[in-house]
């Protein structure tokens, strides 16, 4: 299995279709780590480095989108969506703007810098907001799919993707933005997972899978808008939904699922992240993931917990 | 759309747009006629002189007004230039496109919602840089409350603007000296204010905000300047126009009533 980071992706993406004069990239004194400076030293004149400053990179892409532009602003997660979370409503999105906001370092794989850079409840605070579209690719070849898809449509988006090299997925299936994948068929359980959560999510169900469990693994890469249609066909099959993310259990993947199953198929549901806590620093990632108690060893026994509890 | 206004034409209209709008914010029994009356010239100058709004040419002059609560004046603005039909008078009516603060997505002619302060200086300085790209023409002009330079993003924009060169940007701040909870210089002290420009690497212009010889003046030394973008700071006065509502805090974000109507028509002599 092959590794490569979701940054690293986006920035191979902004070099291969960075000729399209339509594309313009803005940073926030972050382009070495959002990988935006593969982009910049092909196109100077269609990259502006707004300094440290997020606001005033989300209101200035806003501004090179109403002048015609393509705009793929880029900071970390948390500074993108917290920082400047006025001008993404008011502006971006209020008024339709063709701004992608991809950021980096979403989740905790920001996990070395500490609790003040790790984005745990950017999904909450873009997924609440109408008109954006919020994806987070499952892994880097994930990631140019939803780049190519956002090329093909106008409208505003925040796209979370993330520091560290992580493994290119098996997938079977064509990305549809919007389109909810199926990484494997099952029918005792559905693992929902997103971004990289989906890896360990399928790595649960190999576990599962040993034990007589046939568990039906879902990549929600499209947050909003939020394929109701495939997950409540898998509610209504298995039975049991658990949920799995690097994000706060309170309004994130969790929360969207809960919505959508509370209105058209109540089903019992185990929602796991982050439980309302700051996390901390760490100089592995894996060391938080286990923190948090979001291993794939966690998710197969959060999975047997709730089958028990809901034995048919 | 795109007519030209002497200063005697531009003053005769400065009236009929101040009876307006006060009429407007009257009926609708909310609003804020004292922001609205302080950038009377400065708009009208805009609007119908300065800027080219042929909406045939691509590189027609763009604006954006970051201080989105003066809604009344702009929407008059926007009827008068024919963006708007003068028959609509429902501001802040439900189903109204003419929203409570200006709504890009429902009033042509809008070009940026607004409403939260101090994000239009740095939507504008991004359409001025996505015109440099496409080696056009057009200027850009963004029009801000002196109140509302509170808001750190007026400078992180205002930084930004100048190292990139943007001399196709245009600030004009109307500098009226009051905002909602007081004197602005007791509230946080702005002054010295233009000299916060110049040393941000802007070209700074001051001149009277209600004359229009003097925005004139001013715009046009904006156009020719080239290497910075550049900030008008045009000393006005809120409420200007209506004696009592003159240096007014109090009508701010207030209507007027029935009597303080007639009153105010009656001095502009719109009655």
């Amino acid at each position: 299995m092959s590794a490569k980071g979701t940054r690293d992706a986006y920035g191979e993406w902004l070099k291969e279709n960075g000729a399209d004069k339509k594309i313009v990239v803005v940073d926030a004194d972050l382009s070495a780590s959002t990988r935006t400076n593969k982009f910049s030293p092909d196109y100077p004149e269609r990259f502006f480095d707004v300094g440290a400053a997020e606001q005033n990179l989300v209101a200035f892409a806003a501004g090179l989108s109403l002048g015609g532009k393509k705009v793929f602003a880029s900071s970390f997660a948390y500074f993108e969506t917290g920082r400047a979370w006025d001008q993404i409503r008011n502006l971006v999105a209020h008024d339709k703007l063709d701004v992608q906001l991809v950021a980096s370092h979403g989740g905790l794989s920001c996990a070395s810098d500490g609790a003040s850079h790790q984005a745990l409840e950017d999904l909450a605070i873009t997924r609440v907001i109408p008109n954006l579209k919020v994806l987070v690719p499952c892994d880097a070849e994930e990631t140019k799919h939803a780049l190519d898809a956002v090329m093909k449509i106008k409208g505003p988006t925040y796209m979370r993707l993330r520091r560290e090299k992580e493994p290119i997925l098996e997938k079977s299936y064509e990305y549809k933005l919007g389109k909810t994948a199926k990484m494997q068929e099952g029918s005792d359980i559905t693992l929902t997972a997103i971004g990289s959560q989906v890896n360990f999510a399928v790595e649960a169900a190999k576990i599962l899978s040993g034990e007589g469990v046939n568990a039906e693994v879902l990549n929600v890469h499209t947050l909003k808008p939020l394929d109701r249609d495939t997950l409540v066909a898998s509610a209504k099959k298995t039975g049991r939904v658990l949920t799995t993310e690097q994000h706060q259990v309170n309004g994130g993947l969790g929360g969207a699922v809960a919505e959508v199953l509370a209105e058209e198929y109540p089903t019992p549901m185990k929602i796991m992240g982050v439980k309302n806590t700051f996390s901390e620093t760490a100089r592995k990632q894996s060391e938080l993931i286990a923190h948090h108690g979001l291993t794939a060893e966690h998710i197969a026994e959060a999975a047997r917990v709730l089958i028990k509890k809901t034995r048919k | 759309m795109n007519k030209k206004l002497t200063v005697p034409e531009l003053e005769a209209l400065s009236k009929k747009t101040r009876a307006h709008l006060l009429k407007m914010i009257h009926d609708a029994k909310s609003g804020h006629p004292g922001g609205s009356l302080s950038s009377v010239e400065i708009m009208l100058s805009l609007y119908f002189n300065v800027m080219n709004r042929d909406p045939a040419d691509p590189e027609y002059d763009r604006f954006v007004l970051s201080k989105g609560h003066s809604a009344p004046l702009f929407y008059t603005v926007l009827m008068e230039a024919g963006y708007i039909p003068e028959s609509v008078n429902n501001l802040r009516e439900y189903g109204s496109i003419l929203q409570g603060h200006p709504d890009a997505m429902k009033t042509k002619g809008v070009e940026l919602s607004s409403g939260s302060l101090g994000n239009g200086l740095s939507v504008a300085a991004g359409i001025a840089a996505a015109a440099k790209i496409d080696g056009k023409k057009t200027r850009v002009y963004c029009l801000l409350g002196d109140g509302e330079c509170d808001e750190g993003l007026v400078w992180e924009a205002a930084m930004m603007a100048p190292s990139r060169k943007l001399d196709n940007l245009t600030a004009i701040v109307d500098r009226n000296m009051l905002q909602i909870d007081g004197c602005t210089e007791d509230v946080v002290c702005l002054e010295p204010f233009p000299d916060k420009w110049r040393a941000f690497n802007w070209n700074v212009v001051e001149c009277d905000g209600h004359s229009y010889t003097e925005l004139l003046d001013a715009f046009k030394q904006a156009s020719e300047h080239k290497g910075q973008p550049t900030v008008i700071v045009a000393h006005t006065t809120k409420g200007k126009g209506v004696s009592f509502m003159e240096n007014n805090v109090g009508f701010h974000g207030k209507a007027p009533n029935d009597e303080e109507l007639e009153k105010a028509l009656s001095e502009l002599g719109e009655a």
